[in-house]
């Protein structure tokens, strides 16, 4: 063992220029699956945070009972595609519609509250695309007069974040498949520079181990230098980027919340590596495999 | 031992290399086989390192019907085998010491032994102050040397040489011979493809003429004979 990962590390060193380039194919596909990778968390928090606001508002049929709304609220809250609920009596709604609404006119209204049968929850969920079925569920409750929904927005965000995630799918499996492709040719070069060797390991009767683990220990090497490099240069990139943008525009923050750079790498750091490694070892084993009947 | 039974092997082309042969070779004995280009010589040396497998009959050395060995089977078998060629076949990159040390290397010997047991060879084909050198600062004799020394480094009971004279002028390969007759005294069973016909019937050893994929003689102490 000790012998066959000294020849892959010879491997590599023999064959500079190709193990290069294909540090540089990984380190560039890993690095644009961090790109991608942070891009979609990122989206994907933000989205999270947007519809984290979008509630169904549900307002009761007039004259009925606290009790009733009490019990409709339990009910509800029992729903699997129910977060929270926030109930918001008629005096609350017509201090907030004053407040957003009305400013200096509002004494024209004196005592009355024109919103008095407007008491309502607002029911927060789970998930937006979820709203359909609640919202069919709440229509069939009795007590309750009307309920509004946000669909549009619900559904633009929750369509916006499919779409964004099956494209960085499609295209993180294209560069796997591409890094893929360009290791298996270093390491088919690396097996034809070293055919006579490989011949004579043969005749002398080393096994087939022998043979093929010092080009797949040269992948796994190639594969973990390739993740670590695109992954200092992300994090160090990505930190500062941040900071840069949560300084110069500050009035961002409120709309864009950042995912931390450690956060993003807890994850990022060991499936890039993964990545790698699994690039490495696929890429220099079929090859292996393909070229090398021993 | 090395036993050929009926022995013969047709290529996918279609053209017979080796046909109906039969040989029988004790252990510590040395061989000569010799013939022209197409005898079959080569093949037979093929068969025996199980390169080829036979199309039809048995080869059985050291009591392993060779023919029969599964795949993973093959690389212990050919520990048993030293083997020499023509054309060196040493590593240009590596140093004498690192050529030798490589057939103990693939087969997992461990380092101490190999410290131990590359001088030992070197020394025995007196290339043991040349340990430091590429093959390209060596003559074409020393690469031979360097081969053998490969070759029997892991102490196989049998040492195959394929024309391993063809590309040394006629001095170097009568000490080349020198060193086999040597290996072969110390216990070694030696089996020389040849066209030295000097050599061949200098050394007064058993020798298989070969000719089209047959056995045309088998001479104990015989000589290079023309297959006319």
């Amino acid at each position: 063992m000790g012998y066959t990962f000294r020849q892959g590390i010879k491997n590599i060193l023999r064959n500079k220029v190709f193990s290069l380039a294909t540090v540089a194919t990984i380190s560039a596909c890993v690095f644009l699956f961090g790109l991608f990778y942070a891009v979609v968390i990122n989206f994907q928090n933000i989205v999270r945070t947007a519809q984290s606001g979008v509630a169904v508002t549900v307002f009761f049929d007039e004259g009925i009972e606290d009790a009733r709304i009490q019990e409709i609220g339990q009910e509800i809250g029992k729903r699997a595609e129910v977060s929270r609920i926030v109930f918001v009596s008629a005096q609350e709604a017509w201090d907030s519609f004053k407040d957003d609404y009305l400013g200096e006119y509002v004494d024209t209204f004196g005592d009355d509250n024109p919103l008095a049968d407007c008491a309502n929850y607002e029911i927060y969920m789970n998930d937006v695309s979820m709203q359909d079925s609640l919202v069919g569920y709440l229509q069939t409750i009795p007590g309750i007069r009307e309920v509004h929904k946000s669909a549009n927005v619900a559904n633009a965000l929750s369509n916006v974040n499919s779409l964004v995630a099956y494209v960085s799918l499609g295209i993180i499996l294209i560069l796997f498949c591409v890094s893929i492709f360009l290791i298996s040719n270093t390491v088919a070069i690396g097996i034809t520079v070293r055919r006579e060797e490989i011949a004579i390991m043969k005749l002398i009767g080393a096994t087939d181990f022998v043979v093929r683990a010092p080009f797949v220990y040269e992948g796994i090497i190639l594969g973990i230098i390739g993740a670590g490099i695109p992954l200092a240069l992300l994090y160090y990139l990505y930190d500062n980027l941040i900071n840069y943008v949560l300084s110069r525009y500050s009035v961002l923050s409120s709309i864009l919340v950042f995912v931390s750079a450690d956060e993003i790498f807890y994850t990022l750091a060991p499936v890039a590596v993964i990545m790698g490694v699994g690039i490495g070892f696929l890429g220099s084993l079929f090859t292996v495999r393909r070229h090398l009947r021993v | 031992m090395i036993i050929l039974e009926d022995v013969s092997k047709t290529y996918s082309t279609g053209a017979p290399a080796l046909n109906n042969v039969s040989i029988h070779i004790e252990p510590g004995e040395f061989v000569f086989v010799v013939g022209d280009s197409g005898s079959g010589k080569s093949t037979m040396i093929k068969l025996l390192l199980r390169e080829l497998t036979p199309s039809s009959g048995r080869i059985i050395v050291n009591n392993t019907d060779v023919g029969r060995l599964k795949h993973r089977q093959i690389p212990i078998y050919r520990r048993n085998i030293g083997v020499v060629f023509q054309d060196f076949r040493l590593l240009k990159d590596r140093n004498v010491y690192e050529n030798v040390a490589f057939a103990q290397r693939v087969i997992s010997v461990p380092n101490r032994q190999i410290r131990k047991n590359v001088p030992s060879v070197l020394s025995l084909v007196s290339l043991a102050e040349k340990y430091k050198s590429r093959p390209r600062q060596l003559s074409g004799g020393e690469q031979q040397r360097v081969a053998v020394a490969r070759a029997i480094v892991n102490k196989p009971p049998i040492l195959l040489a394929d024309e391993p004279t063809g590309n040394l002028d006629p001095r170097t390969s009568w000490e080349i011979m020198k060193l086999l007759e040597q290996i072969n005294r110390d216990g070694t069973t030696v089996l020389v493809v040849t066209h030295n016909r000097e050599i061949v019937n200098a050394m007064r050893k058993r020798v298989i003429t070969m000719k089209k994929g047959i056995i045309l003689s088998d001479q104990k102490k015989g000589s290079y004979i023309d297959e006319g």
